[in-house]
């Protein structure tokens, strides 16, 4: 994997021609807490909680963050499987006009179906066991009426042949494949309605070393194959930062930072960010002596019952007074224009990063 | 791989762990000078399941897992056979259900002799002995005995008295009959009348097992309808909908179906009591397969493949019908064969406790009817082989139930 040539192209921050695909805006997804047989309303779970970022043309973006702190639902928020409670995500489309995805209808929503297309994690879940690969793939293009049985018989093979996989297996079922394949057929079947946008939802987190190297190997070329732009939601940071070019970290609903890859890596800007990347495994046993590793004390926030100020205070070894009250805003910072990050004292600290390639050596 | 698969080819699962293995590494390589994108990875996993299996759909494994079943497939064969004994009653029964004759009450069963020997030989001649009465004059009571002299020849494929098939195709063609019309035969002994019990068991076929087969489709159309509406919307739709049936299966059932039947007034004809009786039947009948409906959408709702199909563009019906349908039709007709036996002994109990089908309806429960005598039944103990015909099919559909439940799921 590290023969790959991982350079990706220019990052786009602070370029002007660069456009965005996707602007996030103050996304809000809450879940109701129901309870007894009137189903009351008890409270709601914040689990992504005004959120907001831009997607730019031709990048790869990565949300990170742990278990249940809202990057899937994010993710299901854009594809719009949930309608967000709140906030705006505005889609460009391939005229340049603007689209609001939140507040669409079902049948609103279908001709961008097509350009935003999601990759799932589970690659048995994902494909309905009682359809053969043509079916899977195909759906997409005979429910939009793109194509004409013949002619989606040829597209799905050269899908199958773009993935990877022998175009003879058009008539096979999911159960003759092993977990790596069925995720190609998940690639394949995201990519047959040519999208612009691609929602990957722990694409690889499901596969072993091995074949999460051949398939985020695959995602790369179908990138500069197709000029796609991936939102690629991982909690594997070694993945991450051999995919992406941009990474947003999200902590209890919120995105706590966002920035280039080499930034969010290197100089961390928020101390959860610090925290995240000193838990990545180091492979080298050498480099293990050196620097000390930062431990979280307490757990994770209850997002149906957040801590009040910053929400990472009751965890923070900077945490001071002002945290505990106030709630920090998503800042840009001086220095680093197009870094941006939720916290009181982003200039004054000086937390620790990881060295270029050593999250990704592990990979 | 899965694990299907690996349980299919036992002896190749290690070989094509290997292969997976090498392969992957292969292709990552590939990966890193291809520069078409192309990645080429050879299929350990199909290589190893080999083509047949590999494109083989639900139905396909379903067939090949129910066949393993032996018990399943003997309850198959016995249900076939029932209801091919329902569909050609009029040619399986030698005589119609109303041919009485007042010399033969309680005339016990014959036997066909296939042999018949007279002073010029031996030849092959199925034929019945007919019955010599006599009436004891104390106590009434009639006894037979066989005559040898008195030989009834039987004619397979003979035309025996007309009938008009399903009420409109007239015939008269019949498997056997006494070769001459209005001599007596009966291979299962008579009734108080002198009818002839196999005929009567046979048409009582007919009804017996449609009536199960006409409740329990009644019973899916609610049960699929109701309890899908419950299932996809949820909320208080739901809420509600579970409540009634919760209601509905509070209800003691013996007591529901006999206070409906009874209401059904005397005059109605018995073709609209017949159907009556199925909607009385489906009225309870319908609840259990909504459950199982609903249990199934919620459970389908979620699964990433129907998000998938949303996400393709799918409308609604055609995510239910495409894409969740299939997945639990097999379920669904698993639990509607398990069904129809609960149909069938519903009809038989309300019927031998003369609610349900009335005479000249002929059914199992209605011919069982008779049985109610203890002294019929000690005279005559034959008018109870109705209930051994309601036991096998009852156990038939059961054992066949069972299998196409464990064939249900071949992915499980």
């Amino acid at each position: 994997m590290s023969s790959v040539d991982t350079q990706n192209t220019a990052t786009p921050i602070g370029k002007e021609d660069v456009k965005p695909v996707l602007e996030v805006k103050n996304l809000k997804m809450y879940f109701p807490i129901t309870k007894g047989l009137l189903r009351r309303r008890v409270g709601e779970v914040k689990a992504v909680d005004d959120v907001s970022f831009n997607v730019y043309e031709g990048e790869v973006f990565g949300v990170v963050g742990e278990s249940g702190c809202g990057k899937t639902t994010t993710g299901r928020c854009i594809t719009r499987v949930l309608k967000p409670t709140a906030g705006e995500i505005i889609y460009h489309d391939k005229r340049g006009d603007r689209v609001n995805l939140s507040d669409l209808s079902r049948s609103e929503l279908r001709p961008y179906r097509r350009e935003i297309r999601m990759i799932f994690q589970d690659p048995f879940s994902s494909l309905n066991p009682r359809l053969p690969v043509v079916d899977l793939i195909g759906e997409v293009l005979k429910v939009n009426r793109i194509a004409t049985d013949a002619e989606i018989k040829e597209r799905v093979k050269k899908l199958l042949r773009q993935v990877g996989l022998r175009p003879e297996y058009l008539e096979r079922y999911p159960h003759a494949f092993s977990g790596g394949e069925r995720q190609r057929i998940g690639v394949a079947r995201a990519l047959a309605s040519e999208p612009r946008l691609v929602v990957a939802d722990e694409a690889v987190s499901a596969l072993d070393v091995s074949i999460q190297a051949q398939t985020i190997n695959l995602l790369q070329d179908l990138q500069e194959e197709f000029n796609l732009t991936y939102i690629f939601v991982a909690h594997d940071l070694s993945v991450v930062e051999h995919i992406c070019d941009r990474i947003g970290v999200m902590y209890v609903g919120k995105m706590v930072e966002t920035g280039t890859k080499e930034e969010v890596f290197e100089r961390p800007k928020h101390p959860y960010t610090e925290a995240l990347m000193a838990a990545v495994p180091k492979p080298d046993p050498r480099l293990r002596s050196r620097g000390q590793r930062v431990r979280l004390p307490g757990e994770v926030a209850d997002p149906s019952n957040p801590p009040s100020g910053c929400y990472f205070h009751p965890r923070c070894r900077y945490a001071q007074e002002i945290c505990r009250t106030k709630a920090p805003s998503l800042q840009e910072h001086e220095v680093t224009p197009g870094h941006y990050s939720a916290c009181h004292f982003a200039e004054e600290l000086e937390l620790k990063g990881v060295r270029p390639g050593e999250a990704s050596a592990s990979a | 791989m899965s694990d299907k698969s690996e349980k299919k080819t036992p002896l190749a699962a290690d070989p094509a762990a290997v292969t997976e293995e090498t392969s992957g590494a292969r292709a990552e390589s590939a990966v890193g000078t291809d520069g078409n994108g192309n990645v080429q990875v050879e299929s350990a996993a199909a290589a190893v399941i080999g083509d047949e299996y590999a494109s083989l759909g639900q139905w396909a494994l379903m067939w090949k897992k129910f066949r393993k079943h032996k018990l399943a497939m003997v309850g198959g064969v016995v249900t076939a056979i029932f209801y091919l004994i329902a569909l050609f009653a009029e040619i399986i029964a030698p005589f119609p259900t109303a041919t009485y004759n007042r010399e033969y009450p309680y005339a016990p069963p014959q036997r066909i002799r296939l042999i018949l020997r007279t002073d010029e030989g031996t030849s092959f001649a199925p034929h019945v002995l007919g019955l010599d009465s006599v009436v004891d004059p104390r106590s009434f009571q009639r006894t037979y005995t066989p005559n040898p002299e008195k030989v009834i020849p039987v004619r397979f494929f003979s035309h025996g008295q007309p009938y008009k098939m399903f009420g409109f195709i007239p015939g008269s063609l019949r498997l056997f009959a006494p070769a001459e019309s209005g001599q007596p035969m009966y291979l299962l002994g008579a009734d108080r009348l002198g009818r002839d019990l196999f005929s009567r068991i046979i048409y009582g076929t007919r009804v017996s097992m449609t009536i199960g087969l006409v409740g329990v489709f009644l019973s899916l159309f609610l049960g699929v309808l109701l309890g899908g509406i419950s299932g996809f919307f949820g909320g208080a739709v739901d809420n509600i909908i579970q409540r009634i049936i919760e209601f509905l299966q509070s209800i003691p059932s013996i007591p529901l179906w006999m206070g409906l039947a009874a209401a059904i007034p005397q005059t109605v004809p018995p073709l609209q009591v017949y159907f009556l009786i199925t909607v009385i039947l489906s009225i309870l009948g319908w609840t259990g397969l909504a459950r199982v409906v609903r249990g199934k959408f919620f459970s389908l709702k979620t699964e990433d493949f129907v998000v998938a199909a949303e996400l393709d563009g799918c409308s609604n019906l055609r995510t239910i019908m495409r894409h969740m349908v299939p997945s639990f039709m097999s379920h669904i007709i698993a639990v509607t064969t398990l069904a129809i036996p609960t149909m069938i002994i519903a009809e038989t109990s309300l019927s031998f406790l003369g609610l349900g089908l009335r005479p000249p309806v002929v059914s199992w429960g209605v011919l069982l009817q008779q049985a109610q005598n203890i002294r019929a039944v000690s005279m005559a103990p034959w008018l109870l082989l109705p209930g051994i015909f309601v036991i096998i099919a009852v156990l038939g559909f059961n054992f066949l139930g069972d299998g196409l439940r464990d064939a249900a799921d071949p992915y499980a």
